[in-house]
């Protein structure tokens, strides 16, 4: 489990409206991309010079980034906060369209219902 | 030596600009005008304190700091800084602002940490995100005044003990009556009460742990380090939302103003969290002084 090149790439994306826009258009395209052109390189800043090659993500890790599993990412441990956001920014708006304010972060939370009262997986490193 | 004139403690609700400002009248949320009303009633205790520089107690939300090199304490030395970061803005509507810094106060304060044994990192890059600009927005809006930046660690564990964290609050508020100024400094720190964000227990009508929160407000009213030492724990904090280890920059703030009573506490009951106001003066309450001036004159 690298929750570390997980939390990258959320890291990267969310950072920048263009690879969000991508991101949100074509997942498995994204996360190709992002696989080839940015987790071999040292740090999540774009840097493209120094390589780096502690950064790799396993088949389970890559579905769920795919798959926009957020439910899957909380129960392996990635951050909570560079979940949320990445999500809010790629359906809160269509869901507002469609269902009112904050719906979106409401079934996000309804999602993990079954997490209250039990201890939440780490998101230590 | 310089005066501390103020200490505030609050939480930082990035939806306040944004439900206050950004929303017309008409769709505002029914508790927007006493929101509103509160947090302007809060800037004028730090008004009062006729404040002409700021120490700002805040923590990065993976802004500026990632897991590739994650300080656990940071403090900003620049002659000036730029606020808010492209995904603060898209999700909370926050304002930009370019504020000015003071590198000499800056400088003693990062000296005088490690003097007394906190070693922290500093940055001559620092870009300030909504833990720091949320209070900016609620008891300074314009901006005005330079500010020196302190970045804690409250959210990729582990972190310090919450002793530490009073500790640290302790060491600052040396530092800062040690200065060698006339300035009046304030210092205004951000966290939280009980919160949970990405996961089971957000966006609901109350936060994660109302109770508790009631509890929390009380222990930093009274300046009770005791029984927050006693009962706060990483694990306790967890327990209340997995969020509100935020409450590490309030034990903080605590440890500046001193195990003292507050001289102004307020909160407000949201849906997702309570918001909490407080505001300590070391240097005495400039607002009994008004009065008697008024009522002299």
């Amino acid at each position: 489990m690298s929750k570390y090149a997980v939390n990258r790439f959320l890291f990267q994306i969310d950072r920048d409206p263009v690879l969000l826009a991508a991101y949100k258009a074509d997942p498995e395209a994204m996360v190709a991309r992002w696989e080839a052109e940015m987790a071999p390189y040292l740090g999540p800043w774009g840097q493209t010079v120094e390589r780096s090659s502690v950064v790799t993500l396993s088949a389970e890790e890559r579905r769920m980034l795919v798959e926009h599993d957020y439910v899957g990412l909380f129960e392996m441990g990635a951050h909570y906060f560079l979940t949320l956001t990445i999500f809010i920014g790629i359906y809160e708006e269509d869901y507002m369209t469609s269902s009112g304010p904050l719906a979106f972060q409401k079934e996000y939370r309804d999602k993990l219902s079954h997490w209250i009262g039990k201890q939440y997986p780490s998101v230590a490193l | 030596m310089a005066t501390l004139s103020a200490v505030l403690a609050t939480t930082h609700h990035p939806f306040f600009y944004k439900a206050t400002e950004l929303t017309p009248p008409e769709e505002q949320m029914p508790q927007a005008a006493e929101w509103k009303s509160k947090v302007e009633a809060y800037r004028e205790t730090l008004t009062a304190a006729e404040p002409e520089l700021l120490v700002m107690v805040g923590s990065d939300h993976f802004h500026q700091f990632f897991y590739d090199n994650y300080p656990t304490f940071l403090i900003g030395k620049q002659a000036r800084y730029d606020a808010t970061f492209y995904n603060e803005i898209r999700e909370f509507g926050m304002p930009t602002y370019e504020l000015e810094g003071h590198e000499e106060l800056s400088g003693f304060m990062f000296q005088g940490l490690l003097d007394r044994g906190f070693d922290f990192s500093v940055s001559s890059e620092l870009k300030i995100d909504h833990s720091i600009i949320c209070p900016i927005i609620t008891t300074r809006p314009d901006g005005d005044l330079p500010i020196v930046p302190i970045y804690t660690n409250i959210f990729a564990p582990p972190l310090p003990s919450p002793k530490r964290f009073y500790d640290l609050g302790r060491a600052i508020r040396e530092i800062i009556d040690e200065f060698p100024s006339d300035k009046r400094v304030a210092a205004i720190g951000s966290g939280h009460l009980s919160l949970e964000l990405g996961g089971p227990r957000m966006f609901e009508e109350h936060g994660p742990d109302p109770e508790w929160d009631v509890q929390a407000i009380e222990w930093l009213a009274n300046g009770d380090i005791e029984s927050i030492l006693e009962n706060v724990t990483w694990e306790s904090m967890s327990t209340s939302g997995n969020a509100t280890p935020g409450f590490l920059d309030l034990i903080l703030m605590l440890g500046i103003a001193g195990p003292e009573k507050a001289a102004y506490v307020d909160d407000l009951d949201l849906y997702h969290t309570r918001e909490m106001y407080m505001t300590w003066y070391p240097d005495g309450d400039p607002r009994k002084a008004e009065h008697r001036k008024e009522a002299a004159a």
